[in-house]
């Protein structure tokens, strides 16, 4: 975003003005004061009316918080569990024990690498079949135990790739969505960044499924759809606006029950609010399901996805 | 209703076309092969054994006693939940593939006997929309488990599709996590889910339902997995061998119980169900 670079340089100029202002003992107050309101307008005006392809932009922004930022925030002596038990351990999903505002949870989360060689270990946050394996069986431990289980998306999709469809990524995927819809523990998910396709509502179905402002969910990525529906690589804009998959359009659509808030220009301009939000939503969201009895729960996750989707009758002569 | 009275796709009015329509050039071999004998021999080249796709009704009078199908469908079809618009609009999409097919949507379901045994049955037909899995595809594949579980019959889904329906966007993404789920009542019910792979099973459909039989069969020359080739290719450029996501790769790598010609389907079938249908 060029005029997101425009901000950042005003942004310094500002810090530098400050270091001035303390070092020289300069009075630079009262333009410090009017850089910094006209900082405020700019970005407002920026990130008020961001298009739909501005928010797939900072749902991928390099400096977004992921999974293991708001575990550290948040959550308290994340224990990871390793591997699946048969063929390895997937560093893009991860999964653990954890602390959450007094309860013990599970927690699973899609993990993106920062550096070149973190994203090589991590595939750039696309869960390999290792990973949902790893998953279901972590949520088995839960259900034993009782312990709530919180889901942290972010993912490109699902690996696509030799190795992961040699191990049946779309059956470790089936597997997945089946564990989930029966589990006898609460769950709630939450898209933090990325949710991409198949791969992220593998640990998505939930009785509570929570978006942050600026994150997406869709059945394809706008890139995907403007290859095959549009034939042209280019229409990724046009494609992001048909999908519907930011935050809001979903809630809108009745396919997500919460949204997280995000400073002006994205989670990362102020981490620890966004994380603190997130960890608010959170804990309503668990207090209102750790009142209701199991059964009652598992019914009515039963009932949401079962009644998901839009049709019409179909006129005569149509089978 | 009664799609093999009305319905006769090829073999209708087949005498009263010129000459040239009786025939069909087989893309295998490149034989020309009598279109009667193609479709008397389950859509298979008598010549060389290539297997030319079958539409939802051909696959079902190809599996089901003779005159057994009912037709169990609610007619329902897409709402066009996004006001979708690609090249072309969803809707114009929508009525071309119900034009094409005669169906209101990628799916037919119904009860049918296989061997005298009551099954239900549903089969997705590639031809609407590539066999995609929308809103509408999502519940009628729901309501014939909901339909077998009131009924006590064995359910048979038959897939050929590409993935979920882009058009439908989420919509289309939670139908793999509703059909997913409703898949659970026929285990909690005692009730065997046969699930057939064809060409192809793959995206949305493979990562779903269609790996969740208590067994699953693949029908020979069948394209089985969950991001083609392309995909892959496109994204990672990764060099794949030449049974990449074939039925041998799909039973090599364990993904599948069987691998069945098209013509010995309907005995698996029989054999299979009629397992399962012996009194305890």
């Amino acid at each position: 975003m060029s005029d997101e670079r425009t901000l950042d340089l005003l942004e310094a100029k500002i810090e530098e003005l400050r270091k001035l202002d303390e070092v020289d003992g300069m009075d630079l107050g009262k333009e410090i004061t009017r850089l910094e309101k006209k900082l405020e307008d700019l970005r407002r005006e920026l990130y008020s009316s961001l298009s739909d392809w501005e928010r797939v932009r900072l749902a991928r922004h390099p400096k977004r918080p992921y999974a293991l930022d708001y575990i550290g925030e948040i959550f308290g002596g994340f224990y990871e569990l390793h591997g699946d038990r048969i063929a390895g351990d997937d560093r893009a999903l991860l999964a653990g024990l954890a602390r959450f505002d007094g309860r013990r949870v599970v927690v699973l989360a899609q993990q993106k690498g920062r550096s070149t060689e973190e994203n090589k270990e991590r595939f750039f946050g696309m869960s390999r079949p290792q990973g949902y394996r790893k998953g279901v069986r972590v949520m088995a431990l839960a259900e034993r135990f009782g312990f709530p289980v919180i889901t942290l998306i972010d993912t490109p999709g699902a690996y696509p790739g030799l190795e992961s469809e040699e191990l049946n990524i779309g059956g470790a995927i089936a597997e997945s969505l089946l564990a989930m819809s029966r589990l006898r523990v609460p769950i709630v998910a939450v898209v933090i960044g990325e949710g991409g396709s198949g791969g992220a509502l593998a640990i998505g179905v939930a009785d509570r499924v929570v978006m942050l402002e600026n994150a997406i969910y869709s059945v394809i990525s706008p890139e995907g759809a403007a290859a095959i529906l549009w034939k042209d690589k280019e229409r990724t804009k046009e494609a992001a606006a048909a999908l519907n998959l930011t935050a809001a359009h979903l809630e809108e659509l009745g396919l997500v029950d919460a949204l997280v808030p995000e400073p002006l220009g994205g989670a990362h301009k102020d981490f620890p609010r966004t994380a603190s939000a997130l960890k608010d939503e959170l804990a309503k969201q668990l207090d209102e399901l750790a009142v209701r009895p199991i059964g009652e729960l598992v019914s009515a996750r039963y009932e949401r996805y079962r009644s998901i989707g839009r049709f019409r009758p179909a006129p005569d002569g149509e089978s | 209703m009664a799609i093999f009275k009305e319905r006769q796709y090829v073999r209708v009015d087949v005498d009263q076309e010129r000459d040239e329509s009786l025939w069909m050039k087989c893309k295998s071999c490149g034989e020309l092969v009598f279109k009667r004998r193609v479709r008397e021999n389950h859509n298979i080249c008598p010549g060389c054994g290539e297997y030319f796709f079958h539409t939802a009704a051909e696959r079902i009078e190809s599996l089901v006693d003779e005159g057994s199908f009912v037709d169990g469908a609610e007619a329902i079809m897409a709402d066009d939940p996004l006001e979708f618009v690609d090249r072309k609009p969803y809707t114009e999409r929508i009525a071309e593939a119900q034009e094409k097919t005669g169906m209101a949507d990628a799916i037919i379901l119904g009860q049918a006997r296989i061997n005298e045994i009551p099954i239900v049955i549903a089969v997705m037909d590639f031809r609407f929309v590539g066999g995609s899995m929308g809103s509408v595809v999502g519940e009628q594949i729901c309501r014939a488990i909901e339909t077998a579980v009131e009924e006590r019959y064995p359910f048979i889904l038959v897939s050929s599709s590409g993935g979920a329906r882009l058009q439908e966007g989420l919509f289309s993404l939670l139908q793999m996590a509703k059909t997913a789920a409703v898949r659970q009542r026929l285990a909690d019910e005692g009730l065997p889910f046969v699930s057939v792979m064809t060409y192809p099973t793959s995206g949305g459909v493979q990562a779903s339902i269609a790996s969740l039989g208590d067994v699953i069969i693949a029908e020979r020359g069948a394209m089985i997995g969950f991001a083609g080739r392309r995909v892959i290719q496109s994204t990672i450029a990764q060099e794949l061998p030449p049974h990449f996501q074939t039925d041998a790769f799909a039973f090599e790598h364990g993904f599948v119980d069987r691998v069945v010609n098209r013509e010995d389907l309907r005995d698996e079938l029989a054999t299979l169900l009629g397992f399962f249908a012996e009194p305890a």
